[in-house]
This record gives structure tokens, sequence and C-alpha cells, in this order.
């Protein structure tokens, strides 16, 4: 059944266009995602599901009822912001229970849903204090247990992991997500910008970019078949190579020439008007490995390593002339001098293919 | 007693009457639009339309009513007669430039100008400066920053009572004379000098202000980045060139601040010259100048008049009051 | 700055001295003030008050009883009293009988008078003067002496103006002006500060420029074309009058004051309150009133320091009369036609400014934090 529904969903301000005919259709008891880079649009989306910010085109349906002039409160949500926002001047109890207390429940029923979260959270000892009085991850568990305590159709969580520090991070995530499966039947929308929260969290990732979705999928669809280039790079770290390339020979696997380095054949599908044409190839540093020259279809001058004992990270001189570094991301220690030249490889199925506008070869029909 | 009861009351009717317009205005404005049904978009949309005014209502209009259509009805009565039925053109302003009790206003009110002002602020930097590094500074801030609840008319009897005067055989009771005397001087009629008696009316302000400038500009030294001063110490300067070239050049904009906020005030002065000489022995300013032709010369046009010269010169702080809160928003 | 290695003891010290020099400078008129106001007024008038603890020399002239006085004690005619009885007593160190030699013997002395009779005077102002004859001079003797008074401190002064020079009604007229004129203006603002901080609709940073233009017209503008609509209107001299007079005018300070802080409450806090199903009046009354407590506080101090100590609004819009005058007023009035009556002045002021005094230095966190918000862009 879809929960929430965004039908060619557009802001902007005055002349300035932030987000653009968003469709996006999410089922009950789901987890996504909106990431991104900051300023591509997530949060004003999520907002925009708040009703926090006004809709300017398009339509937004919660369990197919139109929500776009809807108040907030209204609409069945809660939300956790990301910085907490509760109130100063109330104890925990009485932050949680503010929203039911607007809408004017019986008490008896405040208290039994100011209980529950409070045992789900376990903040049962914390309930008489005031905010100032918690650590940063209590109040972030008040806010999560306010939200609970609305029982909402969704949940809209707005980066709410940034103010913490990256062990409690750690932590809380785990919690979200403990707190996800104990309500399967919940929605829940979450906005990070940090593409390890999104992986391990999400059921499915929205990836925003300038306004657009560039592609959503689940966490491992997005690494293993990016939409384009720029999914590509934001999903995985670091970021993944691509290598200028044109095709020299089509079929149901393509073969292409590096600018600056040996032919290789990836097994996906090209059209025979591909040919000759520039592309690039896209190999994530993970998927590099040493190989003697004859295996390998690229050289490359070390420029500098970090060595981090689990893995090796070789920064190459860029192989394209003005282009990024290469990067290898090997297992182990690797004991490599700086300036030697490296032959490399990578499995053919682990490659990747962009056209020349930045779309992947793999999605064209 | 009674009356303090009834003043209590009437705050209460007052505060009640405010509760009562809040609240209501509000529950009207729901039963209008209600935020459910079928129109609840446009009703919502309606209602936050409206609802921003009701809460700006009565501030508004209180405004309004006593200070922006005043500044319309002083320009117009200013061309009327002391009683405010004649018109006479432009009289007033021709008998201002020639009085001579304006000139002497204008030309005090300009030495106050210059002299508080710049004195509050310096000495409050001075004190904001001493009082930051010394371990009993916030008590020396405080009684520094006493006169400053103390009204104009009390500060006038105690500086009346330290410029007092007796005659040269008695006893001096006035701390001034008596200094005076003790380093064999002769006891003075301070408020009586001419010209000089505008200085011992001006310190006055000058003890009053600077508390004000000094809690200021302490909260702004103590803004500026310690790591300037550091690095500063670094480099080998010294305390004093660090206050002049570090501390300050990083606090012009609040001295300017503070500076025009005194500047303000001094304009409307008028409390401290009416309990100490009432103008006499020319010593004359333009709100109490302003204030006599309004009580004693019953003279609306006149005082008018003046009034409209004080906005005038209060116009380019505001202009400028202005552009810096746009600035900001 | 602590830790700096090297700096000089020298120089600290001449900053202790120098703060120590500001504070006497600015704290001792207001000292003599207080120290005066419980003097008692005959010595106020003749020492300064830096010497109250020291004693007074005092030259008088007393002038005995005349002969109708006299009783008669064994044999002997007997004129007897006090030199003190209309003055404060003091400790006598010499007198004479004329002026000529006002000093010329020493208490205890006995001093021959014409006509055989006798005078002794203690050091307490006892005298006794005797003769052998009835006595029968019309004009009694007159007695000089020098007298040494020790520091006298009394409340004196206070009772006298608190009960018969109308300091103590016009306090409670000054309270009837204050309290509600403190009280009115915040509510009135702080709707109007939420509205122009949280609330969006067209003109609204036209109307915060215009708040903050009318933050400095002088209130001399206001006088005449207020007093005439007052007149027009009915309100003449009222209370209710000048209540309003000085929300009018505390308006805008209030308004600026409390928008700089509304605004600056976390956007968070107010849209979750939204979320949770709360309308801008809920919000209002339930989250930004009670976080804005130290804004509220701020300017409150302020508006009741400035009505308090106002005198130019109660002139105007208050009459003259003892229903109406209040402290400030007052103390004008007193200082012209009280001027050389330090006794009455000095008690009387530090009464007017006791209440702002003590508002100060209990409440004296949130005014600085208020006028920082006022003034420190």
């Amino acid at each position: 059944m879809t929960s929430v529904s965004l039908k060619n969903v557009s802001k902007s301000y005055g002349t300035v266009e932030v987000l653009r005919n968003i469709d996006l259709e999410i089922e009950q008891g789901e987890l996504i995602v909106f990431v991104g880079p900051s300023g591509c649009g997530k949060s004003t989306l999520l907002r925009m599901i708040a009703g926090l910010e006004t809709i300017t085109g398009g339509d937004l349906t919660i369990d197919d009822i139109r929500m776009n002039d809807t108040p907030p409160a209204q609409r069945g949500i809660a939300m956790v912001f990301q910085t907490y926002a509760l109130y100063p001047h109330m104890t925990v109890r009485d932050n949680m229970a503010f929203g039911m207390k607007i809408a004017k429940k019986p008490k008896a029923e405040i208290d039994a849903a100011v209980a529950n979260a409070a045992r789900i959270l376990q903040l049962e000892p914390y309930l008489d204090r005031l905010p100032k009085a918690l650590s940063g991850g209590q109040r972030q568990r008040v806010a999560i247990g306010r939200a609970i305590v609305r029982d909402p159709k969704v949940f809209l969580f707005d980066e709410p992991l940034s103010n913490l520090d990256a062990a409690l991070r750690v932590a809380t995530r785990i919690e979200i997500a403990q707190l996800k499966e104990s309500m399967p039947e919940s929605t829940m929308i979450y906005v990070t910008h940090d593409q390890v929260e999104a992986m391990t969290l999400a059921s499915r990732i929205v990836v925003l970019h300038g306004g657009d979705i560039e592609q959503v999928g689940a966490p491992l669809e997005l690494y293993e078949r990016p939409a384009n280039t720029f999914v590509a790079q934001f999903i995985g770290s670091p970021a993944m190579n691509l290598l200028n390339a044109s095709v020299v020979k089509t079929g149901a696997s393509t073969t292409v020439r590096l600018d600056h380095g040996g032919e290789v054949t990836v097994p996906i599908a090209s059209r025979a008007e591909d040919a000759g044409a520039k592309v690039r190839l896209g190999v994530r540093p993970e998927d590099l490995t040493l190989a003697p020259p004859e295996g390998s279809f690229l050289k490359a001058d070390v420029e500098i390593i970090e060595a981090l004992g689990e893995t090796t990270v070789i920064y190459f001189k860029p192989v394209d002339t003005g282009t990024d570094p290469l990067i290898a991301k090997l297992p182990g220690i690797h004991k490599v001098a700086k300036g030697a030249g490296l032959s490399l490889a990578a499995a053919p199925e682990k490659l990747h293919l962009f056209g020349e506008d930045g779309l992947s070869y793999l999605y064209r029909d | 007693m009674e009356q303090l009861l009834g003043a209590l009351a009437s705050m209460a009717a007052g505060v009640g009457a405010c509760v009562l317009y809040f609240w209501g205005g509000n529950a009207v404005l729901d039963l209008i639009f209600p935020a459910r049904g079928p129109d609840i978009g446009p009703n919502i949309r309606r209602a936050n339309m409206v609802r921003p005014w009701l809460f700006l209502g009565p501030a508004l209009v209180l405004l309004t009513v006593y200070l922006i259509y005043p500044v319309f009805n002083s320009l117009v009565l200013s061309f009327y007669g002391p009683s405010a039925e004649t018109y006479v053109g432009f009289s007033n302003y021709t008998w201002l430039l020639a009085d001579p009790g304006f000139h002497e206003s204008m030309r005090n009110n300009l030495l106050w100008l210059i002299v508080v002002p710049a004195a509050a602020t310096f000495f409050g930097l001075i004190a904001a400066t001493l009082t930051d590094n010394i371990g009993w500074g916030n008590i020396a801030k405080s009684l520094i920053f006493m006169p400053m609840a103390i009204s104009f008319v009390g500060a006038s009897v105690i500086w009346k009572f330290v410029y007092d005067i007796r005659s040269e055989d008695v006893d001096q009771i006035g701390l001034l004379n008596a200094i005076v005397v003790a380093l064999g001087g002769e006891p003075q009629a301070w408020i009586a000098l001419p010209f000089w008696n505008n200085f011992f009316l001006m310190i006055i302000l000058i003890w009053i202000q600077t508390g004000f400038a000094m809690v200021i500009l302490s909260a702004a030294l103590r803004g500026i980045p310690e790591e300037t001063v550091e690095a500063a110490v670094l480099d080998g300067a010294n305390p004093f060139q660090i206050f002049l070239k570090i501390k300050v050049p990083q606090i012009w904009g609040t001295i300017a601040v503070v500076w025009t906020t005194i500047t303000i005030l001094v304009l409307k002065v008028f409390d401290i010259v009416l309990a100490m000489t009432n103008g006499q022995w020319g010593s004359q300013v333009l709100a109490n100048y302003m204030f006599d032709w309004m009580f004693r010369g019953l003279d609306f046009g006149r005082s008018a008049t003046i009034a409209l010269v004080i906005m005038v010169m209060v116009v380019p702080i505001m202009i400028w009051n202005i552009r810096e809160a746009r600035k900001d928003a | 700055m602590d830790g700096i290695a090297g700096r000089k003891p020298m120089l600290l010290w001449v900053v202790h001295l120098s703060v120590l020099a500001l504070v006497v400078l600015w704290t001792i008129p207001t000292f003599g003030l207080l120290v005066s106001s419980f003097r008692d007024g005959d010595q106020l008038s003749v020492s300064g008050w830096w010497t109250a603890l020291t004693s007074t020399e005092r030259n008088i002239v007393f002038r005995a009883p005349a002969a109708d006085a006299q009783v008669e004690e064994g044999g002997q005619w007997v004129i007897a009293g006090n030199v003190f009885e209309d003055s404060q007593p003091g400790r006598i160190t010499a007198f004479g009988v004329s002026s000529r030699e006002p000093a010329a013997y020493t208490p205890g002395t006995p001093v021959e008078l014409k006509d055989g009779a006798s005078l002794s005077l203690s050091e307490t102002g006892d005298f006794r003067i005797s003769s052998p004859e009835k006595m029968t001079d019309k004009r009694g003797t007159r007695i000089f002496f020098t007298s040494i008074d020790p520091p006298r401190f009394t409340l004196e002064n206070y009772r006298k103006v608190l009960f018969s020079e109308g300091i103590g009604k016009s306090f409670i007229n000054t309270m009837t002006v204050t309290i509600p004129a403190t009280v009115i203006p915040i509510l009135i603002a702080a709707y109007a500060a939420y509205a122009l901080s949280w609330m969006a609709f067209p003109g609204r940073s036209l109307l915060v420029a215009v708040v903050v233009g009318l933050l400095v017209v002088p209130l001399q503008m206001s006088l005449i074309p207020l007093l005439r609509l007052y007149t027009d209107v009915g309100i003449g001299k009222s209370y209710v009058g000048i209540w309003l007079a000085h929300t009018g005018f505390g308006l805008p300070l209030a308004i600026y004051l409390l928008r700089n802080y509304i605004k600056g409450l976390p956007k968070e806090i107010i849209e979750s309150a939204r979320v949770d199903g709360a309308s801008d009046f809920a919000i209002f009354v339930k989250i930004v009133l009670p976080l804005s407590f130290p804004a509220l506080a701020s300017f409150a101090i302020f508006q009741f320091l400035w009505v308090w100590n106002d005198l130019l609004v109660a002139t105007v819009f208050l009459g003259n009369n003892e229903e109406q005058l209040v402290m400030t007023g007052r103390l004008r009035e007193l200082l012209g036609s009280r001027g050389g009556n330090w006794e009455i002045l000095t008690a009387s002021a530090f009464v007017s400014i006791a209440v702002p005094l003590l508002v100060f230095f209990t409440l004296q966190r949130y005014l600085v934090r208020g006028l920082l918000a006022g003034s420190v862009k």
C-alpha cells in the first residue's frame, strides 16, 4: 500500500527553482533515505512533506489523501530535527506529551503513550528532567520519543545524527535501525548527507542532486549499478575512478580503449551505433588490483600512499590530463615506493560504462 | 494605599483587556476561518493573512497615536500661532532664527553633543578595559554603572550638593568648594559661572552615562578573539599597543553605537538643566527651551518649532540606524 | 591571558589604583548624599558630610531668663537652667559674658557679675546665677559659650520628608504611575514582536524599519500634539493618560528588544511545535513567552527605571496637585523652594532613588543583558 506519494512536485522561491518534477512512491513500512550533497534540496523536500514549506507545484498525498494545503499537525506525520528542537522549558515528559495535550487527548491516554515511548527508548529515569540536564544522545532519544508518542503514519528524520559525536552517532544509528524493526508498519523518511547512514539504514535510497532525483534504489543496487556518473561517484568512498575511453567493439559485451591505457572488454551490452563513441569507464578503487604488466589495462605512477593496516590506499598521478588522481584501495599492506609505476587491472564484471552524457549503458533500453 | 490598589486593579484590567483582545481575536478568527471542512486550505491561508495584523494591532495603534501622528502634527503646529488657531506662515521659523535664546540653546546643545558622548565613551572604554583585568572588576563595574539607575533629578540633587557654595568665612559643605578652599582657592558658585557652568552640568550626564558605555564596550572587548591578542603578545606589543592597535580597531562598530546612543540622549536632555539652573546663567538647551515656551511662554507654535529642530538633529542617526538594522535582516 | 609569562606586577598595581580612583570618583557624590541624609540638620548646614564622624564646634549665645524667673533658695536669689534649652546639647569648652571675650572662662569657674551676683556654668550646660539681693534686671544675662558637639545621626529627616514634606504621598503616586506603565506595554510588544519575527506577511520588513526609526524620535515631539489630543478627547491630566503615554513611548524599544530575542529562538522549536499541532496563538503563549522570560525581564527593568525616573512626561501629563505629583516632580519643587535645606533635600532624593537602586542591584544581570541586546549589533 502506498503511504506517501509525490507527483510532479516542485518548489521554487520566486524564480529560483530548488526542486523539479519530483515523482516518488513510498510504500508503507519502508525506510526511505534522501541523500545528496548540501543544497540538493533533500531537506526542502522533507519539509514540504512535513508541511513546513509550501508546495509550489504538483501533488503530495499521504495515505491517498491530498495534503498540499493541510497544516502540519493534521498530516499524520512526526518530525525529528537535527537540533532536537526540544522545548527547553519543559521536562522530558512534557516535551513528549505536548502534541497530545494540544490535541486535547485524555490524560490517561497521554500518560500511556509517554510511558510506552519512554520504555522503548529507555528514557524512564529521565522523564522529569529538563533537556539541559541530558546528554546529546539522550536529547536525541527524547526527540525520537516525542515523535513516537504522536503515533504518526510517517516519521520524518532531518539529519538526526549530525549533532552527535562519531561514537554516539554509530550507537544511535543502530538504535534507529532497531526502532524501525520494532515498528515494521511505520513509514520513515530520513534525510542525511552521510552515505554510511544511507547505506546502513535504508530500504531504498533516493539520491538527489541540484533539485532532481538522480536515482532511486536499494543501497546495494546503487553501489553495484549506479545510473549515472553522479551516483557512481557519490556512493562509495573513495569515489569511483572515471577514465576516458572510446568504444572499439560493440555487442553483448563492449570493448573500449582507454585514452591513456590498454583495451578492456566489459560485459555490458552496446549498440552498433556506439562504435567509436567517447565513453567513461568506471572502476571503484576497491575493485582495482595489482597485476602483471601483460594482464593489466592501466599503468600509473604512485604519488601518495596511505597505509591504514587493513587496507592501503594509493593515489596515482592523474592518468587523463587534468582530471582527479586515480585511486586504488588494496586489501592488506603493500610496500610500494613513491614514484613507482604500477600495472593495474580489475575484474570485467566490476567495471561500469557511462556515455558522454554521464548515463550508464546498463539502463539504456 | 487605596490609590495603589486602584493602580493594581487598572493594571489587572489593562492586562486582562490585552489577553482578552488577543485570545478573543484569535478565537473569532478560528471561528470565521475554521481549519477544517472542505475549505481547509483557503481558510488557513486567509486566517494566516489576518492573524499577524491581529497580533500587531494594538502596538500599531499606539505607535501611530503617540509617535507618528505627533511628528506630523508638530509640523503643522509650527505654522500656527500661540494657541494653534491662527496660521502665521513661516514667522515662527524667522523668529527662531533671530532669537538669542535659541542661539544660546543651539550653542550649548552643540557643546553638549561634542563633550558628553566623547567623555562618556572615553571613560567607559577606560573603565571597561581596566576592570576586565582585575579580580574585583565586577564590583567596580557595578558601582560605576550604578548612577544609571538614578533619575536625572536625583542626580541633580546629588551634584547640586557637590557644587554647593557658602560664604567665604564659614566652612564649605559642598565637596568641590571644600577641595578648592583646602587647596587655597576661593569658593565659586559653579553652576552660575557663565559658559563654564555648562560643563558642570555635563559632568552629571557623563557621570550617569559612563556606566552604560562601560557595560557595552566591556562586552565588545570580551568578544574580541583571544587569538588576536595572543598573536600581538607574541609579536612583542606592549599592553598599550595591544589596546590601541589591536582591541580598539576591532570594536569601532560598538563604539559608534555607544556614541550615537548617548548623542540621542543628549539631544533630549532636559531634567538636569531644568533642575539645576532652569536655563539661567547662559545654560539653556533646546529641550528645556522648548519646555519653557510650552509652559511659561504658552506658545504652542514656537514650542513645536523648537521640537522640530530637535527632531531634525535626530534624523541622520535615525537613517543610519535603519540602514544598519536592514543590513542585519 | 592570566598565564602569560613575565608580566610586570607594577602595571597591575597601576590598574588596581586607577580602578579604585574611578570607583571612588563615581560613588562619592551618592555616598555624600546618603551620609548627609542621616545627619542632624544643624550639623549638616555648618560642616561638610566628610566630617560627619568628628565633633563640630559651635559658638552660641544664650540669654538667661530675666529677673522675674528668680526664686529664693536659702537666702539666695537664684536663676537656674540649661543653656542648651533651645538647641541640641553639646559639651561646653569655654564661655564668657561679653561679646568681646566670649571664651574667657572654662566651665566650672564661678564668674562675678555686676551687683554682687555670680554665674556658674557646668560642662553640660547647667547654669546658676545667684545673688544675695533680689535681682532686678529686665533682660536676662547673655551667656556666650563654645560647645563641642558629638556627631549626631538621626532618622528625623526621613520622618519629616515622608510625612510632612509630601514625599510619602508622592512615593505612592509614583508607584501608581509606574506599575501599570511597566506591565501593559510588555504584552502588547511581545505579540507584535512575535508577529514581526515568526509570521509572514507583506510589509513586515518595512514595519521593522519603522520601529527602528521610532526608537530615536524625541519625546519632545509628542508633548504638544498629545496634550491637545488629550484635552480634545477628554482624558486630560489623569493616570490613564500617563499610562497610555508611557506605553506608547516605551513600545519601540520593547518591540525592538523582544523581536531581537524572539527572532533568535531556534527555528526548529517553533516548527516542532507547529508539527505538534500548536496554533500561532498556542506557540506564542506556551513556547515563545516562557522562553523569552530573560528579554521580558530586561525590558521590564528598563521601563520600570525609565518611568520611575521620568520627570518630563509626568510634568506634562499629570497635574501639580497633591494627588498626582510624582517624586521626581516633588524633588524638583523642593530643589526650588527648599534649596538650602539640605537635610530635606538629601533625604528626599534618597527616598526617590532607593527603589531604582534596589532594582538595579538585584536585577543587574537582566539589565545588562537588555542593554547588550538593545545596542550591540
